[in-house]
């Protein structure tokens, strides 16, 4: 899947965010595997919710770090959409 | 020492199984109820592995809802918050039983299928099967658990790989898992009937390619080549010691669920030590990790920090140690022992099919 900035991106209905305790670290779980999550990773998946636009959710973060993100959250994005973790 | 942790921790939680299926990876040596540990010590197991770093559990076996306490043992899990499999061939999961699974907090379930033919899927699984894999199906599907399939390919079910997709895809499963037979214990035991030709081998890698594109988005299919057919050695669970723990139905902890097998290992149970011991200090997760006790020509491969020199279990059961070159790669001295395995797909077809040596009541 391509994404632009007009797509609903929605995690993979297999897949959850959570807290790893042991590495103090966000991670992406879903069967058979994980993915350890940087703060701006979390940041970015935290908005992924089904209903915010890919321009929306750099918007979001762009305002809160006061800075153009928008070139990072689709490849950060698009990264996970090739292993399908984002749909 | 390892500064790594581990990731996942697969829980064997019993031996007994209502299925006899020919490769099955328990080994040859199967345990018996009584020998089981219980349900206290499990969930200090898991308590200790989440905080050790696992963040994938298995609940596998053996039938593991032959467990009585499987709902409180992932409830316990889904509590700690680990991503728990429950790997099952399907029999016992009952409407009640998988209500009470998904109230426990399951997240996702493995159901096995033998074969998209009834006939040779029970021939394989040494039982009558069928419908209560495809009721137990419906159920997971019903309940909204995340939906694997597992289907472990040989020479019997290899060419109707097609059908197999398919026949899952209609199931409605998330992911479809086609492993082909690994040749430990009993699918050792049973390569000749199990091996197949590299046609065969070939013919569906390309069916299962063509098919991933056509349910791209819909149903993820894994399909790997079988080492055998390979040049390259498999890194075995990413090397030893490294991601994964294996405890069996009586506390014994391994690297890998075929490290049975391997004698020189004095393999730590659970009743006697924590799985932080385990993962640190014991022998046998330490007897292979990292590259110190590599020989040549792994010592001055470069690929040895890529495939760790490839299986130690299937080195052992091979050519008798554990610390030479998996036999699957091409500068293995013994690699002829894989190519005359190959060869082997003119064996006959009937299995030694897995039980007990003598059967238990009740089993």
């Amino acid at each position: 899947m391509a994404l632009t900035p007009d797509t609903v991106p929605h995690l993979w209905r297999l897949a959850r965010l959570d807290f790893d305790p042991a590495r103090q670290r966000p991670v992406l779980l879903y069967p058979e595997g994980a993915v350890l999550l940087n703060d701006t990773g979390q940041a970015i998946l935290e908005l992924v919710d089904g209903r915010r636009t890919v321009a929306e959710i750099a918007a979001e973060l762009g305002a809160r770090y006061q800075a153009d993100v928008s070139t990072d959250v689709i490849e950060y994005l698009s990264r996970l959409a090739e292993r399908e973790l984002i749909q | 020492m390892t500064d790594e942790r581990p990731t996942t921790l697969l829980a064997e939680l019993t031996h007994r199984c209502p299925l006899h299926c020919p490769y099955c990876s328990n080994p040859l040596d199967l345990l018996r109820a009584e020998q089981e540990i219980g349900t206290e010590e499990w969930r200090r197991v898991f308590s200790q592995a989440r905080q050790l770093g696992v963040l994938q559990l298995g609940l596998s076996g053996g039938e593991p809802m032959i467990r009585k306490d499987l709902e409180e043992l992932a409830a316990h899990a889904r509590g700690l918050g680990l991503y728990t499999t429950l790997v099952t061939s399907g029999l016992g999961l009952t409407r009640k039983r998988a209500e009470a699974l998904r109230g426990a907090g399951l997240e996702h379930i493995q159901v096995s299928m033998q074969d998209a033919d009834p006939e040779t899927a029970e021939r394989i699984a040494g039982v009558s099967s069928v419908k209560q894999k495809q009721a137990a199906m419906a159920l997971v599907k019903e309940l909204g658990f995340a939906f694997s399939i597992n289907v472990v390919l040989h020479r019997a079910n290899l060419d109707r790989i097609g059908e197999i997709i398919d026949l899952a895809a209609g199931y409605g499963a998330d992911r479809l898992e086609l492993a082909n037979t690994q040749y430990y214990g009993w699918g050792l035991k049973n390569r000749a009937a199990l091996m197949p030709t590299r046609e065969q081998v070939l013919h569906a890698r390309d069916v299962a390619q063509d098919r991933m594109l056509r349910y791209k988005g819909q149903m993820q299919i894994t399909f790997v080549l079988p080492d055998y057919f390979e040049q390259l050695p498999k890194a075995c669970y990413g090397g030893w010691g490294r991601y994964y723990i294996v405890v069996g139905p009586d506390g014994t902890a391994l690297p890998c669920h075929g490290a049975y097998a391997i004698p020189s290992l004095t393999l730590p149970n659970v009743r006697q030590h924590s799985i932080d011991w385990i993962w640190h200090e014991s022998g046998a997760f330490q007897a292979f990790r990292g590259d110190d006790w590599m020989k040549e020509p792994c010592r001055s491969c470069p690929r040895k920090a890529v495939d760790f020199g490839g299986c130690r279990c299937q080195a052992m059961a091979l050519t008798g140690d554990a610390a030479n070159t998996d036999p699957v790669c091409s500068l293995s001295p013994s690699r002829h022992l894989i190519d005359e395995a190959i060869q082997e797909h003119a064996g006959g077809d009937s299995y030694v099919y897995r039980q007990y040596a003598t059967e238990p009541q009740g089993a």
